[in-house]
């Protein structure tokens, strides 16, 4: 028999049965206090019986019996105990109920859509962790951005609760982010799992990102339980869908469980496999302490909040921890579990995952892959996480230099969640001062910009994205100036010319595209057009192909997802993972108007592409530059190559004088006007070019 | 005359189509304010006096013989001032028709309530009437036109019309039908190299046919200048009557000696109430700074470079004109490229130059004012 009761007094739930059975309450052991009643809540729920609603308001919760489950027949051998009955240790959980042995740590894995978020909802359904409503939709993905989306950004994670055959477990979901862009995120949560649900549609199959996060996890060496999803779609074809991944993954048909997150199918099985298959974490209780960051947050209140996951021993309130990163020491505040949202406990053990607040004022004193042990009992640190390295830099101006203190404490308050941006502060002679952002990849920087606008409602100029480009200098003055030979170029201005360098080099990336084969001649002459070249091409079942690439990264920034899909009808799928530098002829264009060099418009360019976007920059500035007095030429250059021109003509007829009593007034005021913009407009040379000129050009094209 | 019958697509005046109108106190109402603001700017005598609207013809010969007799009672009037016929009897003495074009499908889409024919013929009585004193005025630029529709319309006015024109570009003034129909494109856009042809040419046709161009918009031969306008542009007092009139004077019954900018209330029934109440409708007072009478001053002796005007010195006795322009180099670079001419007569805007007055203008402005707050 099962009780449960709001947490606080106030109030009694209402236990409705199917057959008519009133059922027992008793107050939550939230606020009990006798030690007395802990046997009651030890106790798993009948087997029979299954908690099909749990709700959590506020700090209240309260369950609703259910005689038989709504998905269909009640299951013989497993069952669902309430996480908020667990025993209490001076009111807080007691987690030592959980030996190593029970306790599974792992992460689903998919392709942006497949329907990763609506299996997480249901398994924190199943087991309790929330209430099941119509309204669990992506309850992992926190943000905005990432509910509009569709997509996970920032991973969460969240202790479930689980009585298989008999015993307690606890799993630990660590939801990753399913984009590339993010595969940085994708291996700190991966770390600290030791298997994965790697989920693949029914009706879509194995798509590109599918393959890069198969890839991060069967490098990491973890069980991994292969699942297809939407069995409900009238398209589905699993048996399609098995043969991929037996062909791809090596994975027997066998082994793949076929479920529908959306109508709970086959959900239950999925648990029992994580505990089947996966292992418990190879950990001693008995070692000293060593905990490992994976992720950390800022929350305004309380600091920073560390996610760990415990390789050895234990940790409680009051224990005095180390960084071994920074070697600072810190006494623990609050430790805790993530069910999703934090509940403190008594204690976290060897092979739990959960929260720490230990009085860390930035961010960056949780330095994600940083070893926490305890003072005076120093371990061997965890092996480090690669580091963020960003791949993708954008200019962000605020849209009025009013707005600077606005944006610059936006953008502050936004980084120290999310320390792989980099900020360099910058100015530019049109946009004003602003900063030059590095990100992750494309998508990271489209989330951050949405993020700013709907969670700080700030409004910015996003100039169009670049890479980091590499020169090797071969002059021993630039080799004396910048103490070393390879320099990493951020912004066109800094760009040496070709006589003081051996090379220059450019960012890679290895791509993945997935498509059915009809579009293949399509996607390979685009590739060609991006510079790309092919290493490899595989079928992946009779329809679908696999193709893999090098590109310059350069030349996926901008259009080229939009391009695909336009190319496939929607139905490739593309994914890239870095691959390093190589040489490439790379030249700095100018853009000059009547013979004066326009700074903030100079760009690094590979010399194929120079006259394509030259002829680009020099159309759109025609387009935005308005007419003066006199002809404007507007010109790229290489050197003092011309190699586009575009002409804005003279004005013939400026004037609408018609000023007759009345119109003098508002004649004057339309002049005050006009005359106040003209003031403001950058003049190069003689030619007057409106902000709105440079935004034009310099902005980001096309919105994705 | 705030009253139309119809609204022309084009424009965005302050105008009315009169319902259950009665002219009688209309008439009271404009004598009655026409009497309070000619007393409160002490004004002892008028020059000439302009009836716009609206549409100015609807008002009966008998309100306009009232409101020129009001004014010759209250000031010395000048006194060298069918129903035209009627007009004149009643003291009219120059007639402006808005013939706009002769093409008829140009007058449907302009939303005009005649035909090119109608007009030609009001042309040819009012030539009759008022001899050497009757102006048309015309829109270029219109939807659909081209050049040569245009020029061909202008050949065949310029042989029947009198000693005075005004060509008016279309402006597409939010608000509008017009406007809108551009906006959702069911009308195409005029484009803006035809319309610089456009004004090109007819000026060239005006200048071969003997007109002398005295404003951006104003043509005359034969001296025949609008004398109302002409004061306007050189900068005279002017007092405005009736709904949504403008007005600039000094009013010095209050004892003021710097120009008020007045406007007077839009709509004509409140406009007609507070006449009643306080003897006049004005809604709106804004005293002029010095600088805004330089600049006005200085802006319509640009927009009428060949116009005789009142000294710079009269307006800014502490600044002379080079101290202004003579040392800028924006202004030397205009003076390079043959748009201005600053020589002892005064800085003005060659044929050349008039043509895009408008981009000058900010220049100059920018400049006046600079100058002006570093005096």
């Amino acid at each position: 028999m099962l009780s449960l009761a709001p947490r606080a007094a106030g109030g009694w739930a209402r236990l409705p049965s199917a057959c008519g059975a009133a059922a027992v309450l008793r107050p939550s052991p939230w606020v009990e206090k006798s030690p007395a009643d802990h046997a009651a809540f030890t106790r798993p729920c009948s087997s029979q019986k299954k908690v099909t609603r749990v709700c959590v308001r506020n700090g209240y919760s309260f369950g609703r019996l259910d005689l038989l489950g709504r998905r269909g027949s009640p299951l013989a051998h497993a069952s669902v105990f309430c996480p908020f009955n667990l025993p209490k240790y001076k009111g807080k959980l007691d987690m030592s109920l959980f030996p190593v042995e029970n306790i599974r740590n792992f992460s689903i894995i998919a392709h942006v859509d497949h329907g990763k978020s609506t299996l997480a909802d249901r398994l924190l359904e199943i087991t309790g962790t929330i209430a099941k409503t119509d309204q669990n939709k992506q309850v992992l993905d926190k943000l905005q951005v990432e509910r509009e989306r569709g997509i996970t950004v920032k991973a969460q994670t969240a202790s479930l609760f689980y009585n298989y055959e008999g015993i307690n477990y606890l799993l630990n979901l660590i939801d990753t982010p399913g984009h590339v862009d993010f595969s940085y995120e994708v291996s700190r949560s991966l770390s600290a799992c030791q298997g994965v649900i790697l989920v693949v549609d029914a009706n879509e199959g194995i798509q590109a990102q599918t393959m890069a996060n198969f890839y991060l996890a069967f490098e990491a060496q973890l069980a991994i339980i292969p699942v297809i999803n939407k069995i409900d779609l009238k398209n589905a074809d699993p048996e399609r869908v098995e043969k991929q991944i037996e062909k791809l993954f090596d994975l027997s048909k066998e082994e793949c469980i076929r479920i529908s997150a959306k109508l709970g199918t086959n959900v239950e099985k999925v648990l029992q496999e994580v505990i089947e298959k996966v292992p418990p974490p190879s950990v001693n209780i008995d070692d000293p302490l060593k905990a490992l960051v994976f992720d950390s947050t800022f929350d305004h209140y309380r600091g920073v909040i560390a996610n760990i996951a415990l390789f050895g021993g234990e940790i409680q309130k009051g224990h005095k921890i180390v960084s071994a990163h920074t070697g600072k020491t810190y006494e623990v505040n609050e430790v805790g579990i993530l069910t999703p949202n934090e509940r403190p406990t008594h204690k976290l053990y060897a092979g739990q995952v959960g929260y720490l607040i230990a009085g860390m004022k930035e961010v960056t004193e949780a330095q994600i892959g940083d070893t926490l042990y305890l003072h005076k009992q120093p371990v061997e640190p965890l092996p480090g996480f690669k580091s963020a390295k960003p791949m993708v830099f954008a200019g962000m101006y605020p849209v009025d230099q009013s707005e600077y203190n606005n944006l610059k404490s936006a953008i502050e308050k936004l980084t120290l969640n999310d320390s792989s941006v980099t900020i360099h502060r910058d100015s530019s002679l049109a946009l004003g001062a602003g900063w030059r952002l590095g990100f992750l990849g494309l998508l990271h920087l489209e989330v951050f910009n949405q993020r700013l606008e709907q969670e700080y409602n700030a409004s910015v100029i996003l100039t169009a994205p670049t890479v980091p480009y590499k020169a090797v200098l071969s002059s021993p003055k630039l080799i004396k100036e910048h103490r070393k030979e390879e320099i990493t170029i951020i912004n066109p201005a800094e760009f040496p010319d070709k006589f003081s360098v051996s090379e220059y080099l450019e960012p890679i990336v290895l791509g993945t595209v997935i498509t059915p084969d009809e579009y293949i001649g399509k996607i390979i002459t685009l590739c060609q057009a991006r510079r790309a070249v092919q290493k490899d091409m595989v079928y992946i079942d009779e329809h679908r192909v696999m193709l893999k690439y090098i590109f310059p990264l350069n030349e996926i920034l901008v259009d080229f997802y939009d391009a695909l899909k336009s190319h496939s009808s929607g139905y490739a799928s593309f994914d890239y993972e870095d691959a390093g530098y190589q040489t490439a002829d790379l030249v700095k264009m100018d853009i000059l108007l009547n013979g004066n060099s326009v700074e903030e418009l100079g760009t690094v360019v590979h010399k194929d592409k120079a006259y394509a976007v030259g002829k680009a920059m020099c159309e759109r500035l025609k387009d935005a530059i308005p007419r003066q007095l006199f002809e404007i030429a507007i010109q790229a250059t290489l050197g003092s190559k011309v190699i586009a021109r575009e002409t804005v003509k003279a004005y013939r007829k400026n004037v609408l004088a018609k000023c007759y009593g009345g119109d003098i007034t508002r004649k004057m005021k339309l002049l005050k006007r006009q005359a106040e913009g003209k003031k403001k407009m950058r003049k190069i040379g003689n030619v007057e070019v409106p902000k709105d000129a440079f935004i034009s050009v310099l902005k980001r094209q096309s919105e994705k | 005359w705030p009253y139309c019958q119809k609204r022309c697509s084009y424009c965005n005046f302050n105008k009315y189509i009169p319902r259950g109108l009665d002219e009688a106190s209309m008439r009271s109402c404009l004598t009655q304010e026409a009497r309070t603001l000619i007393q409160l700017s002490q004004v002892h005598r008028i020059s000439s006096v302009f009836f716009g609207g609206g549409t100015p013809s609807l008002a009966s010969p008998q309100t306009i013989a009232a409101v020129l007799e009001t004014i010759s009672r209250c000031a010395h009037l000048a006194a060298d001032a069918s129903r035209l016929a009627e007009f004149r009897a009643s003291g009219i003495n120059r007639l402006s028709i808005g013939i706009q074009s002769l093409d008829d499908a140009e007058l449907i889409l302009l939303g005009r309530d005649h035909t090119a024919h109608e007009a030609l013929g009001t042309l040819e009585e009012a030539k009759k009437l008022f001899p050497g004193r009757t102006s048309i005025d015309l829109i270029f630029g219109l939807p659909g036109q081209s050049v040569a529709s245009w020029t061909k319309g202008l050949e065949e006015l310029l042989q029947q019309c009198d000693d005075h024109v005004s060509l008016y570009q279309l402006t597409l003034e939010r608000g509008t039908s017009l406007f809108r129909q551009v906006q959702q494109g069911s009308v195409p856009a005029p484009k803006q190299e035809v319309v610089a042809e456009m004004y090109e040419v007819a000026r060239e046709m005006l200048r071969d046919t003997g007109y002398r161009q005295y404003e951006v918009s104003n043509f005359a031969r034969n001296g025949a200048l609008s004398a109302h306008n002409l004061s306007y542009w050189q900068g005279s007092q002017y007092i405005g009557i009736g709904p949504g009139a403008h007005g600039r004077f000094v009013p010095r019954a209050h004892g003021e000696n710097l120009r008020e900018a007045r406007i007077q209330t839009l709509e004509p029934d409140s406009w007609m109430k507070e006449v009643q109440a306080f003897g006049h409708g004005t809604r709106k007072r804004a005293a002029q700074g010095e600088l805004e009478v330089v600049s006005v001053s200085q802006y319509l002796q640009w927009v009428s470079p060949l116009l005789p005007h009142q000294h710079w010195l009269q307006f800014a006795p502490s600044l002379s004109l080079w101290d202004v322009f003579g040392t800028s180099v924006e202004v030397k670079e205009l003076e390079d490229q043959g748009l201005l001419l600053l020589d002892n007569r005064g800085l003005r805007c060659s044929w050349k130059g008039l043509a895009v007055l408008d981009s000058l203008l900010l220049t100059l402005l920018n400049q006046l004012q600079q100058s002006w707050e570093d005096r």
